[in-house]
């Protein structure tokens, strides 16, 4: 992309600089992940190292003796699921709508889905605890309501991923095309609007599924149980284990959002070829 | 929010609805079109009703509790609260903690933006940090918070070697790590990555024709740095500072995890106010905390909002 200058006349840095940036920054940002992994073979405090604390994951009582994290990690991939059904059937159908029918509303739209950042986890959870009182009695006390709450802390993110690719199809000209070609309006959505929007959908929902697996905030303060709250419970009698699932999650995370990348980055070179 | 929308809503129809789609829907008010029109409407609907009542609903509830009793009459003494010397003392601490770690985030990043500028965009490298920034800017609460005990904590090998080798002992003055003190260092993990997130885009936006401009104008390196990129870059800069800010005054979960006595930061203090119920021998507490914290995130939001309209200009 850059032809190399033999005048330098601006921009770039040269490469020790470079290096060294890069080389410092990105040592002192992966040792806290060093240490972790670290962390999860040391024989107590002896100085030792040892493997039992990952086999003693498939010890045959593993199951009752982390009962309470195993349900947290089912409660955080129910809370996941139903937060992206939500975002898929509440505001994915929204979001096409305005764009199709009501444009002068996409300001009012953007400013509901960006107000999230502004009211915080922690301010919302003081007016949720009444409103949950409430969707108790309607609905009752099982976990996946917390998804509800859960919908909201995902709007800016999942609204700018799915955004982002509106803005760059032109869905008018496509939904009006299938109209003339007599299609009804489900056929358009499901055969010519969901397959050219399948980037921003894909990503939408997996920047959620990572967002719902680390909340903490709302679901400790709620008392209700999930793989962020347990995981600070057991940290305090089994931090090993604690941690060894952290990194997983953490490893998770990070496959489900280079994964985003690589949707964004195949759909741009193939539109080049 | 959603009430004020009510006379865009009409003003909408009148003059967007004719001959909109005029093959399907013949021009004129026939009663099949009224109806799509409201079927229109009902579409929006179910988001309209969802966003009223978890995030309208509960942040109309935060902000007004602090104004009533427990029995529901109406009391100033919440707000009298916020300007007690403790509360007063923790707002200053969360935003001591909020802008040293934005300072230092905002720094950091927009030198790895730097050095990441003339690799090549699709490249292996800057898809890696990139991918790692995003990763890395999620990071945050109960995990970061193992993180940083495993890492610096007082049985980590990095305390134990800097003790054994050099004699240094970091936590002679006391174990820092579970106080202000240590989310300083803590919440600069995922606020430098933050930063590249936001401030990369910005930086990309520079024109190679610029610094060419300024080359064949007899200009130096310096004097495209100072009188081209900097003015150009600043509103972007400024603007991701503030995001940064935003993020750690508003961050709750890694203190959480982390701090283990009192609560030296706002969103601590509103934990302790839902929890006890009272403090200060207050009751709706909470409220009045809550309300305290959007003001400040209203202003610094807006302020954001404000310098990336500006920013924008050169992104085209």
């Amino acid at each position: 992309m850059t032809v190399k200058n033999s005048v330098r006349i601006g921009t770039e840095p040269n490469a020790v600089a470079r290096w060294v940036i890069l080389g410092v920054v990105g040592i002192v940002f992966a040792f806290p992940i060093l240490a972790m992994v670290e962390f999860t073979f040391r024989d107590g405090l002896s100085g030792a190292h040892t493997l039992d604390h990952w086999t003693g994951l498939f010890d045959e009582d593993a199951a009752r003796t982390y009962r309470n994290l195993f349900t947290g990690i089912g409660n955080s991939l129910l809370l996941a699921v139903v937060t992206v059904g939500i975002v898929l059937v509440v505001l994915l159908p929204t979001m096409i709508l305005v764009h199709l029918q009501f444009p002068r509303l996409r300001r009012v739209l953007e400013f509901i889905c960006i107000v999230p950042i502004t009211v915080p986890a922690i301010v919302l959870v003081v007016g949720l605890a009444p409103v949950y009182s409430v969707v108790v009695q309607v609905a009752g006390g099982s976990i996946w309501t917390l998804a509800f709450a859960y919908g909201i802390t995902v709007l800016p993110y999942a609204y700018r991923a799915i955004q982002s690719n509106l803005d760059a199809v032109d869905v008018v000209t496509l939904s009006e095309a299938g109209r003339t070609l007599s299609a009804d309006w489900g056929r358009v959505l499901w055969f010519i609007l969901l397959p050219n929007l399948k980037r921003g959908v894909l990503a939408a929902s997996f920047i959620s599924v990572a967002v719902v697996l680390g909340e903490f905030t709302i679901a400790s303060l709620l008392n209700r149980v999930n793989l962020q709250t347990a995981l600070l419970q057991i940290g305090s009698s089994d931090p090993y284990v604690a941690i060894i699932f952290a990194l997983l999650a953490l490893l998770f995370a990070f496959v489900l959002l280079v994964s985003i990348g690589r949707i964004g980055r195949s759909r741009r070179t193939g539109s080049d070829s | 929010m959603t009430v004020a929308n009510a006379p865009v809503l009409v003003s909408d129809v009148a003059q967007a609805q004719p001959g909109r789609h005029p093959i399907t829907e013949p021009a004129g008010p026939t009663k099949r079109s009224l109806l799509g029109v409201l079927a229109r409407y009902l579409g929006l609907a179910p988001f309209a009703l969802y966003v009223l009542v978890f995030l309208a609903v509960p942040t109309v509830l935060a902000i007004v509790t602090g104004f009533f009793t427990a029995d529901g009459g109406f009391t100033l003494d919440n707000l009298a609260g916020l300007f007690s010397p403790l509360v007063l003392a923790t707002f200053a601490s969360s935003f001591w903690v909020s802008a040293i770690t934005a300072v230092i985030g905002a720094v950091v990043g927009a030198l790895v933006c730097y050095a990441l500028l003339g690799t090549r965009a699709g490249g292996a490298l800057r898809s890696f940090i990139d991918s790692a920034s995003s990763v890395l800017a999620q990071f945050g609460g109960v995990m970061l918070a193992f993180a940083f005990i495993a890492a610096i904590g007082s049985q980590s090998l990095l305390t134990l070697w800097l003790k054994s080798t050099f004699g240094v002992d970091i936590y002679a003055d006391g174990v820092w790590l579970y106080q202000p003190a240590g989310l300083l260092v803590v919440y600069t993990y995922f606020q430098v990555p933050l930063m590249v997130i936001t401030f990369l885009p910005a930086l990309e936006g520079l024109k190679t024709q610029w610094a060419e401009a300024n080359a064949t104008l007899g200009g130096t390196r310096l004097t495209y740095w100072t009188r081209i990129a900097f003015p150009v870059l600043a509103p972007s800069f400024f603007g991701s500072l503030l995001l940064l800010f935003a993020n750690a005054f508003s961050s709750y979960a890694t203190a959480a995890a982390l701090v283990s006595q009192g609560s030296p930061i706002v969103p601590l203090q509103i934990r302790a106010a839902l929890v006890s119920e009272t403090v200060l021998g207050r009751e709706n507490m909470a409220g009045a905390l809550a309300l305290g914290m959007v003001v400040v995130m209203v202003v610094v939001m807006w302020g954001y909002s404000v310098l990336q309209a500006r920013t924008s200009r050169w992104q085209r």
